[in-house]
């Protein structure tokens, strides 16, 4: 059974239509890239699946269920701004992850900030941004989710920091989850994609298998993009 | 090893050949253990599954098998890693000489370069 499923899913703030009449699927086990350029409601789809927003018409489900308190336990979330409290350290906010889900791995995400030499008694504000960034994705790999739902997390990072975060996405991630990357930068991210999703405003326009994409045209993903989204 | 991957082919298939490429140069020896899919797929910066998929392409070829609890190996067939080396070597061979037809050099001119160029390291 798909982990998430939307059918004909409209979402508008007010008249203007975020979602428009989506239909899709996400199967657990993969690693899908939910691809459009900025304004194309990826945010949005993703909101929605977490509860944040609710669907003007039309479903979204969650493992079988409208999203709600019971599938925020299956789903781990980074949202595309960072979101860790300044104040806390990394002690702290471990402690803080631990307390609120069930399925975080305190060791497996210890483990992660020492690779990073990042010591867990400092204040998160005391971070350079890059590290908090890495802080934050490191919380969301360390639970033991169903569904892991990354909003941009590659947005602006430098190269290094990417690798870095891919391979972070690459080791932690439990074989029988579903992974979903929103992003607009398809080259950095494409060969660690099964899935790929085209979305531009509110509607899909593609959704295969990303070796398929490439045997199909006989070009990367993201040489297919730009042709799509051509301006 | 250096993962060698670009845009076009499927990565799949592109894997393939680059474990291929670390057989036919003895990076993985025969009877060698290859590194588990995880970690290949780390190394690499690739999905998992595609990892799967093209060790399951390079066990369809006889060049890699799995034991059922510790993981897989390389093929200790001499024969067959002689016959993968012969087979990259000889795609080389035609992307070169297709690469120097197109610059328009003559097959003795070719030869006579080749020749050149590995007295000249030689010397």
């Amino acid at each position: 059974m798909a982990i998430l499923k939307c059918a004909a899913l409209t979402k508008k703030y007010g008249r203007a239509p975020a979602l428009e009449g989506l239909d899709m699927a996400v199967e657990p086990g993969r690693i899908v890239g939910l691809l459009g350029p900025n304004g194309s409601g990826k945010t949005t789809l993703i909101k929605l699946a977490n509860g944040l927003l609710r669907p003007s018409s039309g479903q979204i489900l969650v493992d079988g269920r409208e999203p709600g308190v019971e599938t925020k336990k299956l789903i781990s979330y980074l949202p595309e701004r960072t979101c860790i409290p300044g104040w806390m350290s990394g002690e702290g906010l471990m402690g803080f992850y631990a307390d609120f889900y069930a399925d975080f791995d305190r060791k497996a995400a210890s483990d992660m900030l020492a690779r990073l030499d990042i010591d867990p008694r400092a204040k998160l504000r005391h971070l350079s941004k890059g590290n908090r960034e890495k802080v934050q994705l490191i919380m969301v790999m360390a639970r033991k989710a169903r569904l892991y739902l990354l909003d941009e997390p590659i947005g602006g990072v430098d190269p290094a920091a990417r690798d870095y975060i891919l391979g972070t996405i690459i080791s932690n991630y439990n074989p029988e989850a579903a992974v979903v990357i929103s992003t607009h930068l398809i080259a950095d991210v494409e060969k660690i994609l099964d899935d790929v999703i085209f979305i531009s405003r509110g509607r899909m326009l593609l959704s295969a298998s990303a070796d398929d994409v490439r045997e199909k045209h006989g070009k990367s993903v993201d040489e297919v993009f730009r042709e799509v989204f051509k301006c | 090893m250096e993962w060698r991957l670009d845009g076009e082919a499927p990565i799949w298939a592109q894997l393939v050949e680059n474990v291929k490429r670390g057989i036919a140069s003895g990076l993985y020896g025969p009877g060698d253990r290859l590194p588990t899919v995880r970690d290949m797929a780390v190394e690499a910066g690739v999905n998992p599954n595609t990892v799967q998929r093209a060790l399951a392409e390079l066990e369809r070829e006889g060049l890699v098998y799995s034991q059922r609890t510790s993981g897989r190996f390389v093929t200790e067939d001499a024969s067959a890693v002689a016959a993968v080396r012969k087979e990259l070597a000889e795609a080389k061979t035609r992307a070169y000489l297709e690469a120097m037809a197109d610059l328009g050099y003559s097959r003795e001119e070719i030869v006579s370069m080749v020749d050149g160029k590995s007295k000249k390291e030689e010397n």
